[in-house]
């Protein structure tokens, strides 16, 4: 075992040790604890769970890695899943919170007076939720596979085993107190790597300038226009232009914020403060304890990518590093010496590349690449399981809470006893956890565009219903359903025509199919769209339908007053 | 309309103008300077970044961040000026 082993053991098991005894301590007792951990969460541990919960395997490993090859267009995610607190805090939140229940689908059943309106909700939580899941799943995998070299399903299962615990044994409470222990987590197994690297290539310890600042060689270049270079000289677009077009990265920046702004297991959050204030606070510091780590990730992508080609590009194959030949073992790199000169050219023509590098491993492989202590690699495994599970573990409270209220309690078994609903709850985070383990291990080839697809749905579905529900009095649920139903529809047949090319022969045919997307826009950012064609469907079919019961009104003119919130209910 | 409901429908005028200012800043933010004009601002230096991307790249969630806190207070002052506060 080498060094780098020993630091990711000792980390994983203090931090994974440090999750099961705060589950312990804060288990759940009652129902109204397991779905709103009380109701009596402080605004800055919310905002740091919140955080956490939405800081995910894609946002900790990912991004930064797709940013680094996308350059400029790596954008829409910076500005998409950022942009999209803005709208929850000013559109949602407070309203939500003063509503006072305990789930979304409860504010869509209760809003539209209808048992329908609420099954369509469920039906699009659950879809969402599971989408989500699975790729975290197969985070936790990965990363154990890496760092401890235990088979990638083994990795999934002990990530399983710890979830289950303490989502199972503490609900909304056990969540909410250990992802405030894993934000701390991830905040600064991403900061600590960032900010070395930072010091060595520009000399400036905050990642946040040093990526504007100049290089520390001597030659007073500015690092941004040393990468434009070398990227341009090996055939790819400068990376502060881009390639996508204009209008696309509106859209899908677009979708993204919407999309945030519409996922359950963000704005369930917002249920556990005590106060409409606290509410709106506790947005406002979230998105802060967010932004820590969202306006660094373009700093570590650039210098990734410059050390990245620094390292590799016209060096011999024999002298690479360590790391390098450790990657290609888990097959996320691959060298293909197309013209056996035993020098890897690495170059935006696709006929002369000879590598080709997975973006998931920028960020885990980026400590190694800049030579930096054992006990820092060893800090990104851990940190990158901090997110994976805080995310996952969200989501299946979500899944849970969905199928044990909104459907158990709110449709199927009204007369259910507290401690009955208490159980369905856990079974159903129980199951929720298999299945998500399922597609960790056997993950469909579609989960990367799948969870693309989840911030289409809560774009094209909840937003527009929840949005209409709060400022628009007179939305009835005639509106709201037929609004929901076409935007969801929409947007499933539009992923699956151009995503997964089902209606002109499979996947083959998806890169052929990019001429025909409507209005220049890809699947990606089509949730913007839907989400248009959503509210024009709701306000039309509004308009030629019965208004809704007076005392409907009466409680949306009750949830813009905020004072006198009292607790979340479930009646 | 009783004295309440006038006064109710005062603050949520306030609230929904409140709400338009601070959309449109964001908006201008990413859509705008981020996004549109992104070319035209990347003439312009920031140190070493091209001000068009660092708009979108950082400027845009620094004024995010901004904007909700701007967000909390004026609503805070709203609630005690309409004694919606508690």
């Amino acid at each position: 075992m080498n060094d780098v082993q020993i630091w990711t053991y000792v980390l994983v098991a203090l931090t994974f040790s440090l999750y099961i005894g705060i589950a312990i301590w804060s288990r759940a007792g009652s129902t109204k604890e397991f779905y709103v951990a009380g109701g009596g969460v402080s605004p800055l541990a919310n905002a740091m769970a919140t955080a956490a919960d939405w800081m995910s395997a894609a946002s900790f490993i990912s991004m930064a890695g797709i940013i680094s090859f996308a350059g400029y267009d790596g954008s829409v995610y910076l500005m998409g899943w950022t942009g999209g607190y803005v709208l929850l805090a000013l559109l949602l939140a407070p309203y939500l919170r003063k509503f006072g229940k305990f789930t979304v689908p409860d504010f869509i059943g209760d809003r539209y007076y209808s048992n329908s309106a609420r099954m369509v909700a469920v039906f699009c939580a659950l879809l969402v939720s599971f989408t989500y899941v699975a790729g975290q799943m197969r985070g936790v995998g990965v990363v154990f596979s890496r760092f401890l070299e235990v088979d990638i399903n083994t990795g999934v299962i002990i990530g399983m085993v710890i979830v289950l615990f303490y989502a199972v044994l503490g609900g909304m409470k056990g969540i909410t107190y250990t992802q405030v222990a894993q934000y701390c987590v991830l905040i600064f197994a991403f900061m600590v790597p960032a900010i070395f690297i930072s010091i060595q290539m520009t000399g400036n310890p905050i990642p946040q300038l040093g990526m504007g600042g100049t290089v520390n060689d001597g030659s007073g270049m500015y690092l941004l226009e040393k990468l434009n270079g070398l990227s341009t000289e090996l055939g790819f677009s400068e990376y502060t232009s881009g390639s996508k077009s204009l209008v696309d990265v509106f859209a899908i920046t677009l979708a993204l914020m919407v999309g945030t702004a519409g996922l359950p297991h963000v704005i369930v959050r917002f249920f556990t403060v005590k106060k409409v204030k606290d509410a709106r606070k506790s947005a406002g510091m979230a998105l802060l304890l967010i932004a820590v780590l969202y306006t660094t990730a373009p700093a570590v992508a650039v210098f990734a990518r410059t050390n990245m080609i620094e390292t590799v590009s016209n060096k011999e194959y024999d002298t690479m590093p360590d790391w390098f030949k450790n990657w290609e073992g888990t097959g996320l790199l691959a060298f293909d010496d197309k013209n056996k000169d035993g020098k890897i050219q690495y170059v935006a023509d696709v006929s002369k590349n000879e590598l080709t590098v997975d973006p998931d491993i920028m960020v885990l492989a980026n400590p190694e690449i800049a030579n930096l202590p054992a006990w820092v690699i060893a800090l990104v495994a851990a940190g990158s399981l901090a997110a994976a599970l805080s995310t996952a573990a969200g989501l299946l409270l979500v899944i849970s809470a969905s199928v044990s209220h909104d459907l158990v309690k709110k449709i199927f078994v009204p007369n259910i006893s507290e401690k009955g609903e208490l159980w369905a709850a856990r079974g159903a985070a129980t199951v929720g956890v298999v299945i998500a383990g399922y597609f960790g291990i056997n993950p469909p080839g579609f989960v990367a565009a799948v969870v693309a697809l989840a911030f289409g749905l809560a774009a094209a579905s909840f937003f527009p219903a929840i949005v209409l529900g709060i400022f628009y009095k007179k939305m009835n649920k005639e509106g709201a359903v037929s609004g929901m139903v076409v935007g969801i529809l929409l947007m499933l047949f539009y992923m699956l025509k151009f995503k997964f090319g089902i209606f002109d022969g499979g996947k083959e045919a998806v890169s052929g199919l990019q001429e025909y997307w409507w209005f220049g826009i890809s699947p990606e950012g089509f949730g913007s769209i839907a989400m248009v064609v959503n509210f024009i469907v709701a306000l039309v079919v509004n308009k030629f339908t019965p208004e809704p019961p007076l005392e409907v009104q009466e409680i949306v003119e009750n949830i813009r007053i905020p004072s006198g919130a009292g607790d979340a209910s479930s009646h | 309309m009783s004295e309440k409901q006038k006064k109710a429908s005062a603050y949520w005028k306030e609230n929904v103008r409140y709400l338009f200012i601070l959309l449109a800043i964001w908006f201008g933010v990413s859509y705008g300077a981020g996004i549109m004009f992104k070319d035209a601002l990347n003439t312009i230096s920031l140190g070493g970044f091209k001000l068009g991307f660092w708009f979108a790249q950082q400027g845009s969630i620094y004024v995010f961040v901004i904007l909700i806190f701007v967000y909390v207070r004026l609503m805070n002052k709203l609630d005690k000026k309409y004694g919606y506060d508690e």
